[in-house]
C-alpha cells in the first residue's frame, strides 16, 4: 500500500491556500451578520498566511522572512479582530442587531 | 510513492488528516447557520493550519497560531457573540438563494483562478538557503533587520486595544439606551 508524498510539494499548499481564500470570499458575501463576515475575513487572512509560509519553505533564500511576515499577519489579524468586534458591539448597542440588512440608516 | 508502513508514509497520512481537519473546519465556519458553531469550526480550521505550519518546518509559527488564533481570536469572537446575541436563524428573505448561489460562484472563481495561476507558473527555487529558519534565526532577524517593524506592530496592537476599549465602553449619557 503506497501513498503520494504530498507534504513535500509546493502545489498542495498553494491549492490549500487558494481554497481557504475562496471559502473566505464565499463566506464574506454569503453571511448576513457582521460576526460571520469577520469569521470569513479571518479565513482569508489564514489563506494568505499559508501562501507566505509555503513560498518561505520552498522558494525563499532566507527562510525566516516568511515566518516573520506570518507573525506580523497574526498581529494585524488580532488587532483587526479586536477593533471589528468592538465596532460590532457598538453597532449592536445602537441598532439591537448585528445583521447587515438592519444597519441601513445611511441608505437614504 | 512511499509505503504507508514507514515513518514517511505515516507522516503523509497525518498530513492528509491535517488537511482534512482544515477543510472541514473551514466548511463548518462558512456554512453553519448558528454563529457559535461557525466559531468552533474556525477554531478547528486554525488547529489544522497549525499542523500545516508544522509540516512547513515552522514549529514556532505553529505554536503562535495555536496561541493567538485558537486561544485569543476565537475566544474574543465567542465573547462578542455572547454579548451581541445575534439572531440564530436565517431570516426568510427573497434574495437568499440568489445571494447564496452568487457568493458560491465568486468563491469558486477565486479558487479556480488562483489554482490555475499556481499550476501555470514555473516556480524557481532559490539557489542557496542563507540559514535554516530555526527559532534562533527568527529571533535574530526580528531584533536586527525587522526591529522597526516589530516595534511598529506593537504600537499598532496597543492603539487597537485602546481603540477597542474606547469603542466598547458605553458613551457618556448614551449608555442607558435600552429597548
Amino acid at each position: 500500500m503506497t501513498i503520494m508524498s504530498l507534504s513535500n510539494s509546493l502545489d498542495i499548499y498553494l491549492i490549500l491556500g487558494a481554497l481557504m481564500f475562496g471559502m473566505g470570499m464565499y463566506g464574506m458575501v454569503q453571511r448576513r451578520t457582521l460576526i460571520g463576515m469577520l469569521i470569513a475575513a479571518e479565513l482569508v487572512l489564514c489563506g494568505a498566511s499559508i501562501n507566505f509560509m509555503a513560498f518561505n519553505r520552498f522558494l525563499a533564500p532566507d527562510p525566516t522572512v516568511g515566518q516573520i511576515f506570518t507573525l506580523f499577519i497574526m498581529g494585524i489579524a488580532a488587532a483587526e479582530a479586536a477593533i471589528a468586534l468592538s465596532i460590532i458591539i457598538a453597532v449592536y448597542r445602537n441598532y439591537r442587531s448585528v445583521e447587515t440588512e438592519d444597519v441601513v440608516e445611511l441608505k437614504g | 510513492m512511499v509505503s504507508v508502513y514507514t515513518a514517511e508514509g505515516l507522516s503523509e497520512l497525518v498530513f492528509l488528516a491535517v488537511i482534512g481537519v482544515t477543510v472541514l473546519g473551514a466548511v463548518i465556519a462558512t456554512n453553519s447557520v448558528r454563529l457559535i458553531r461557525a466559531v468552533t469550526g474556525l477554531a478547528l480550521c486554525f488547529i489544522g493550519v497549525a499542523g500545516i505550519y508544522y509540516y512547513l518546518n515552522s514549529p514556532f509559527v505553529a505554536m503562535m497560531e495555536m496561541l493567538i488564533y485558537v486561544g485569543a481570536v476565537c475566544v474574543t469572537i465567542a465573547f462578542a457573540i455572547m454579548l451581541a446575541d445575534p439572531d440564530p436563524g436565517e431570516r426568510p428573505g427573497g434574495s437568499g438563494l440568489l445571494a447564496g448561489g452568487a457568493s458560491f460562484l465568486v468563491g469558486v472563481l477565486f479558487f479556480w483562478g488562483l489554482t490555475a495561476l499556481a499550476a501555470m507558473t514555473p516556480w524557481a527555487a532559490a539557489p542557496a538557503k542563507l540559514n535554516n529558519g530555526s527559532m534562533l534565526e527568527i529571533g535574530t532577524s526580528l531584533l536586527t533587520t525587522y526591529s522597526m517593524v516589530f516595534e511598529l506592530i506593537s504600537v499598532v496592537l496597543l492603539v487597537a486595544i485602546i481603540g477597542a476599549l474606547v469603542l466598547g465602553r458605553p458613551g457618556r449619557g448614551l449608555g442607558g439606551r435600552e429597548s
